[in-house]
């Protein structure tokens, strides 16, 4: 669907990290994702995760990146912005009674929409957040509300020193979802056979019309804004 | 909507707009935004003899006005477009579509086009002959007068539909190659194709395609499509369906007046899901205010 959504709110959370409140927004699945007309001279919409939504609101959580995301920054409470919404696939539901939230960086917001349907569901969540250091670190203290969290930074200035793979040692994964750069999710998927993965490509729809984002899986191509963006582990297979 | 009506070789339109090649797949990716039976036509995504992957990604880059993009023609196959995507698409669309053909020699042309014979929705076939040529070279048919009129001539043999040739705008003389499909036959002419262009992320130090190079589409290349339609039209007589940065009914009626029949808008698409039905739409009423009743009689008005 096109909508025009209404800014609610718009903050810093972290550094260079922002948290948008969209308007008017249709339901989403957690992991589903919209694309986003950014102000300026920016030709091609952003993509962003949902990272929550109640009612007709959603948020958004991003860092500046580019300068695409620069202008986003700027946008005023009040004005509207132009989105495609209900994008992808969204998160499977799992049978499992304990599961895995692992993200890194930017890729951690969808993971708080999803931990919460998960709790809807009866489903215990552990979450490994990494960031590179304590002044990146945004959501902990939400998702402390839903499950066990924990952190890692690079730097070790907050939770454990190193990557979420050092969060994860001495834990017994037996389904998760993990969202973050391909280097985390690579490293994560080699050894966590069973769980589901949110992937990033570059986009020029964002719907399925240009095959931009399509990714070779284990069987057939694949587009990571319409089949995905979340696969399941074993679909996956990694560039070299 | 009857004032609207245009007329192509083999195909009687309701209105001249249609989505360019690539950027509609068959259509199905749009039922969710309108219903696309308000579209004069469609042309497909790329059809090549064998299932192709295309390249790797990144494929997409943004630019100034436009985009990059490396896609190389991703597709399922002639095969499978026959047995499974063409079955489907009366339940999507009820006119004549126009099949993009693509080959990489010209016996893959051929192939493509004797498969897709017995599909009856196909109104006529868009070749794409700014493919590589690998038998020789790897140079690609649109840039060799030769070499162009050769795949029309093979394509307009086998053919039981009208061949409508793509050319491509990384030509020196675009006349030339223009007026060579003309005399092997092709019954007209759709251009343009995208333009070559990179980009390179200062970041990485890299170019941001795995491809490298990619084809620049949208509005920053609406001049020089604009140009080549206006050229080609005072030098040959068969009809030209134009495209390249369509954006605005604006845009639609500078391409007719310009010498195109039809207008075929790609990138648009991608950015805005709904630009078709929009210009279909606002048409009627904005070529009324300009003083023309009927659409087709804009076409090539600017030549005087
Ligand atoms: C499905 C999906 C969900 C995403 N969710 C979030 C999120 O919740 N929060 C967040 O901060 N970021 C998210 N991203 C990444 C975000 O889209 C990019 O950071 C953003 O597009 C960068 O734009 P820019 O103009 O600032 O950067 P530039 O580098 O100037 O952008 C240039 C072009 O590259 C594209 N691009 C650059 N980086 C990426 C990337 N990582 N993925 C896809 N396209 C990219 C841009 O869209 C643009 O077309 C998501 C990406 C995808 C594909
Ligand atoms: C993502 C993308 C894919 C394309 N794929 C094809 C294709 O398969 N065959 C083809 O003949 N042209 C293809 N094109 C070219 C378009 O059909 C069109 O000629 C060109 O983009 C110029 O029009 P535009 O500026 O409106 O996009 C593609 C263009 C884009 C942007
Ligand atoms: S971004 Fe166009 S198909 Fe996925």
């Amino acid at each position: 669907m096109i909508k025009r959504l209404s800014v609610k709110n718009h903050e810093t959370i972290a550094k260079d990290t922002f948290a948008l409140v969209l308007k008017g927004a249709p339901p989403h699945k957690p992991g589903q994702f919209i694309n986003i007309t950014v102000p300026g001279e920016h030709f091609l919409r952003r993509p962003f995760s949902i990272a929550d939504q109640e009612d007709d609101e959603i948020l958004v959580i991003y860092k500046v990146f580019g300068s695409g995301t620069q202008a986003l920054s700027e946008v005023k409470i009040g004005e509207t912005l132009d989105c495609l919404t209900c994008l992808g696939n969204g998160f499977g539901m799992t049978k499992h009674k304990h599961v895995y939230l692992i993200g890194g960086g930017v890729g951690i917001p969808p993971l708080y929409y999803l931990a919460k349907a998960l709790k809807k569901h009866a489903i215990d969540v552990t979450m490994v957040l990494g960031f590179n250091t304590e002044a990146d670190c945004f959501l902990i203290e939400a998702f402390e509300t839903l499950g066990t969290v924990i952190v890692a930074t690079l730097d070790g200035s907050r939770g454990i020193q190193g990557t979420v793979l050092e969060g994860l040692k001495d834990h017994t994964v037996n389904y998760y979802y993990a969202v973050g750069p391909n280097p985390m999710l690579k490293a994560l998927t080699s050894i966590y056979k069973d769980g589901e993965v949110s992937l990033e490509e570059r986009m020029g729809c964002g719907f399925g019309a240009c095959m931009g984002c399509s990714i070779k899986t284990k069987h057939e191509p694949k587009r990571v804004c319409k089949e995905g963006p979340v696969f399941k582990v074993e679909e996956l297979v990694w560039k070299t | 909507m009857e004032n609207l009506k245009v007329t192509l070789p083999g195909m009687v339109l309701q209105n001249p707009i249609m989505p360019a090649s690539g950027t509609f797949g068959f259509g199905f990716d749009f039922v969710d935004y309108y219903d696309i039976n308000i579209l004069g036509s469609i042309m497909t995504k790329a059809i090549t003899q064998h299932p192709r992957y295309g390249n790797a990604v990144p494929r997409i880059a943004e630019v100034t006005s436009g985009m990059l993009n490396a896609i190389g023609l991703q597709n399922l196959g002639v095969e499978e477009a026959v047995n499974a995507i063409f079955p489907r698409l009366p339940s999507i669309y009820r006119h004549k579509v126009i099949a993009n053909v693509s080959g990489s020699t010209v016996e893959e042309y051929v192939a493509v086009i004797k498969a897709l014979n017995k599909v009856d929705q196909i109104g006529a076939y868009e070749i794409n002959i700014s493919c590589p040529n690998i038998k020789e070279g790897g140079m690609a048919f649109s840039v060799d007068e030769t070499m162009a009129s050769y795949v029309t001539k093979a394509c307009k043999a086998v053919s039981e539909k009208p061949i409508y040739v793509k050319l491509s705008p990384n030509v020196t003389d675009i006349v030339k190659i223009a007026k060579a499909v003309e005399a092997a036959g092709a019954d007209a002419i759709t251009l343009i194709n995208t333009l070559l262009g990179m980009r390179i992320d200062v970041k990485t130090r890299k170019p941001v395609l795995n491809n490298i190079y990619g084809g620049l589409s949208g509005p920053a290349i609406k001049p020089v499509a604009l140009k080549m339609v206006y050229q080609v039209y005072r030098n040959v007589s068969i009809p030209i369906i134009g495209m390249g940065g369509i954006m605005t009914k604006e845009d639609v009626v500078e391409f007719m007046m310009a010498g195109a029949s039809a207008v075929a808008i790609g990138t648009g698409n991608l950015v805005d899901p709904m630009i078709c039905h929009t210009i279909v739409h606002e048409l009627e009423s904005y070529i009324s205010s300009l003083g023309f009743e009927k659409i087709e009689a804009l076409v090539g008005v600017a030549h005087g």
